[in-house]
């Protein structure tokens, strides 16, 4: 009895003492955000398989670049190195594949450099960034380096009849209307990690399985996008395209899933997402059918990126038992 | 009909280590150490001194004041001192060491018939048997039996959900002592005058569900409500929604909504307290968690020290990491094995790193995890923020107060935030403001 109780008595002091809930859920910042990077990977295989393998040679450029920049900044800042949570990983990732094929590796660099130095560091790291690094990176790119960021590389199996724009140019400036099919498939002009909407939706479903995403924010967005683009569509279908041709083309899925989901910059309240993926779409629809740019999901969820704090506080759900 | 609420977490059960283990007697401990405040409201006041005799069931301890409960000795033995300890809700109590003789006399209550008892009489010998709520608050339970006459009150609940992991100390309840659960709920409808009563349990107890859809057969009375098994499905004002459709406002009791909710286990205390005369000298708990040697199901005399049901069950494991009173959810690390059980105690686990990880903190990503688990529609991270900064007025403007303290936020946060902590943290800050403000 002595002897037990001794070696519980010891046992006892080794013992951790936090508070309740002594239980957590298995999500982790950085298992999402690895998750969030490996749900890439079919896009990252589309641009390989359209756009050739120098493409990955880009991507890997731009991911290591934003690792580089966030360890220097955090060595800077003399703050702790938290390059393993993934983040900085994923801006390269998606700054990468939201830049044309054939990119200079240098330009690339410099945009990732600055997504995250500037798009995420500068307002304080992780969690703590009003826009989406990556977004911030490619407009500052568009800025930056006009030229190469519309300068489009025809995709491998191109057909003779596909010209080296993207259809969203194709049909703003020459009222040439793309197949859903290519669109689908992705063997069209465009963004590295944009054109293949097969292999976004199949990344973007993942993540919606697993609830990393959530579906209100790609749902509304879709359903704000067949909508607007189908009211336009209705009052002169010559002028304006389809709403399908709106939904396939462009950076639009790849916006949806990958982009306006971004925990850090979307809102967190279900009603403020309805709210926030539907006036992204509306922004879209706008600008591609009016503004001078054939697309319009960057500035889309740029703009919207800054009223999330104003729909979170506007859409807060009334406590439990309040009258409603 | 509703039969759940929104938002909840669904964590590891668990129970399987100790769900087929029926109730066991702890061999008597040979000291035990009486906590005078084993419910909320004041400490009870001892009656007796150093050298004392005392016999198993007699009273040592009144009540002070109305919300407070007297004490049983559990044993027959002599009073050896009385000291200053640290309960297992990290509460500081005078305590009474009882050192147990081998004399076998006890003291109990007159058992009355449960048929023919009268309605004052229940609610006398509830409040003479120290009950006490086993649902983690320890509210003294004659209070609960008589509503304020202004308040119509439609249906008692019996929370039988269980949602916290690892406990089995309700279903073995409910498979166990079937009738005594039956019988201490009709002793609470006749007590508290309400004609219907519900029990409410969880789906992931099949065996007592239908235990229990053979006794209520004949019952036209009282029914039972199968509940989505989910954490906190047995907090009051989630059971309420699930069971009724009903919510509770904000700083609102049960009473306010028609409803009078009560353990499984305060039933069989009432029932114990009836119809065997004897007052609240035993916890029933759950002895589990991967880090103990032999998990187990335990009726232990209250004021047992942890250190005694630790042995029993074979000790701790080598990875033990962390010793709790109560559920993961809710429940308090232990720091003190001589630390002993009280009247409310429904667990102690012993969790291995593997079970309780303890996660890294880092920034809030704003991913509203924590609002879309929240079952009181609160929002967690505004209100860590809010707390973290002393900004208190604004928290107490979005529902601070509201808050229980279920951790469901801090379960579910992927940044490992302590947001349950910090948002405890400003409660506590802000009602000595607001405790401030009105003097």
């Amino acid at each position: 009895m002595s002897n037990s109780a001794n070696q519980t008595v010891n046992v006892i002091s080794g013992l951790e003492l936090s508070s309740s809930p002594h239980v957590h859920s298995k999500f982790t910042t950085q298992q999402v955000m690895w998750l969030v990077n490996l749900s890439l990977l079919p896009a990252l295989i589309s641009a390989a398989v359209f756009f050739g393998l120098y493409q990955l040679v880009v991507i890997g450029v731009s991911c290591a670049a934003a690792v580089l920049s966030e360890i220097v900044v955090k060595i800077i800042r003399k703050s702790e190195i938290t390059i393993y949570d993934g983040s900085a990983f994923l801006t390269g990732l998606l700054l990468g594949l939201i830049i044309p094929p054939n990119f200079s590796l240098t330009s690339a660099a410099i945009g990732s450099a600055f997504a995250i130095i500037i798009g995420k560091e500068l307002f304080g790291g992780l969690g703590f960034n009003i826009f989406n690094p990556a977004l911030v990176g490619r407009a500052f790119l568009q800025a930056a380096y006009p030229v190469a960021m519309t300068t489009w590389s025809k995709p491998n199996f191109a057909v003779d009849t596909v010209t080296s724009a993207t259809p969203l140019a194709a049909f703003k400036f020459d009222k040439m209307i793309t197949g859903i099919e290519p669109l689908i498939i992705g063997n069209v002009g465009g963004s590295i990690g944009e054109t293949s909407a097969l292999a976004i939706i199949i990344g973007g479903v993942f993540l919606i399985g697993i609830k990393i995403v959530n579906w209100r924010i790609p749902l509304s967005m879709i359903l704000g996008l067949i909508l607007f683009g189908s009211i336009f569509w209705f009052i002169d279908p010559i002028k304006y395209p389809n709403p399908l041709f709106h939904l396939f083309s462009g950076g639009f899925l790849l916006g949806a899933f990958f982009m306006a989901t971004d925990w850090v910059t979307s809102p967190y309240t279900s009603a403020g997402m309805w709210i926030y993926g539907l006036l992204i779409s509306l922004i879209i629809v706008v600008i591609r059918l009016f503004g001078g740019l054939p697309e319009g999901v960057m500035y889309g969820i740029l703009i919207m990126n800054a009223f999330v704090p104003l729909i979170n506080r506007l859409t807060h759900p009334k406590i439990f038992g309040e009258a409603k | 009909m509703t039969t759940t609420f929104k938002g909840g977490v669904h964590p590891a059960e668990m129970k399987e280590l100790t769900s087929e283990k029926p109730f066991e007697f702890l061999p008597l401990p040979e000291q035990i150490c009486l906590p005078l405040s084993q419910h909320a409201g004041k400490q009870a006041l001892l009656l007796k001194k150093k050298g004392d005799a005392v016999r198993k069931g007699e009273m040592i301890a009144e009540p002070d004041g109305f919300i407070s409960a007297p004490i049983h000795s559990p044993v027959t033995g002599k009073i050896n001192k009385t000291t200053s300890i640290i309960t297992l809700t990290g509460i500081r109590s005078e305590a009474v060491i009882i050192n147990r003789s081998d004399i076998d006399e006890d003291d109990l209550m007159e058992p009355l018939n449960p048929v023919t008892v009268a309605r004052e009489k229940i609610i006398e010998r509830v409040k003479q048997a120290g009950i006490v709520g086993q649902g983690g608050a320890a509210f003294p339970t004659y209070v609960k039996l008589s509503p304020p006459p202004d308040k119509k009150i439609d249906y008692v609940i019996l929370n039988a959900c269980e949602c916290e992991p690892y406990l089995t100390r309700d279903y073995r309840f409910l498979i166990e002592k079937t009738e005594e659960v039956i019988t201490g709920l009709k002793l609470i409808l006749k007590a508290a005058g309400v004609l219907y009563g519900i029990i409410g349990v969880e789906d992931n107890k099949p065996e007592a569900i239908k235990k229990l859809e053979n006794v209520l057969r004949n019952e036209e009375n009282i029914s039972l409500k199968v509940l989505k098994t989910k954490y906190p499905q047995g907090a009051e004002k989630m059971l309420i929604k699930a069971v009724t459709g009903r919510e509770v406002p904000p700083g609102k009791l049960p009473f306010d909504v028609g409803c009078i909710i009560h353990n499984v286990g305060t039933a069989v205390s009432i029932y114990n307290a009836v119809v065997k005369g004897e007052p609240q000298i035993n916890a029933f708990l759950t002895v589990s968690g991967l880090g103990i040697v032999e998990p187990k199901n335990l009726i232990v005399p209250v004021g047992t020290p942890l250190k005694n049901i630790i042995d029993y069950c074979g000790g701790i494991k080598e990875n033990a990491k962390k010793i709790v009173a109560g559920g993961p959810m809710m429940g308090f690390a232990q720091f003190d094995l001589n630390s002993p059980v009280t009247k409310a105690t429904s667990g102690i686990l012993v969790l291995t790193g593997k079970e309780a990880p303890g996660i890294k903190e880092s920034n809030c990503l704003n991913c509203g995890r924590c609002l879309s688990v929240c079952p009181l529609d609160l929002a967690p991270t505004r209100l860590y923020k809010f707390s973290r900064f002393d900004k208190f007025e604004e928290a107490i403007d979005i529902g601070l107060q509201t808050c229980m303290e279920c951790g469901t936020c801090t379960y579910n946060c992927p940044a490992g935030i302590p947001l349950v902590q910090w948002i405890r943290y400003g409660k506590r800050k802000s009602s000595a403001l607001l405790k401030q403000k009105t003097n």
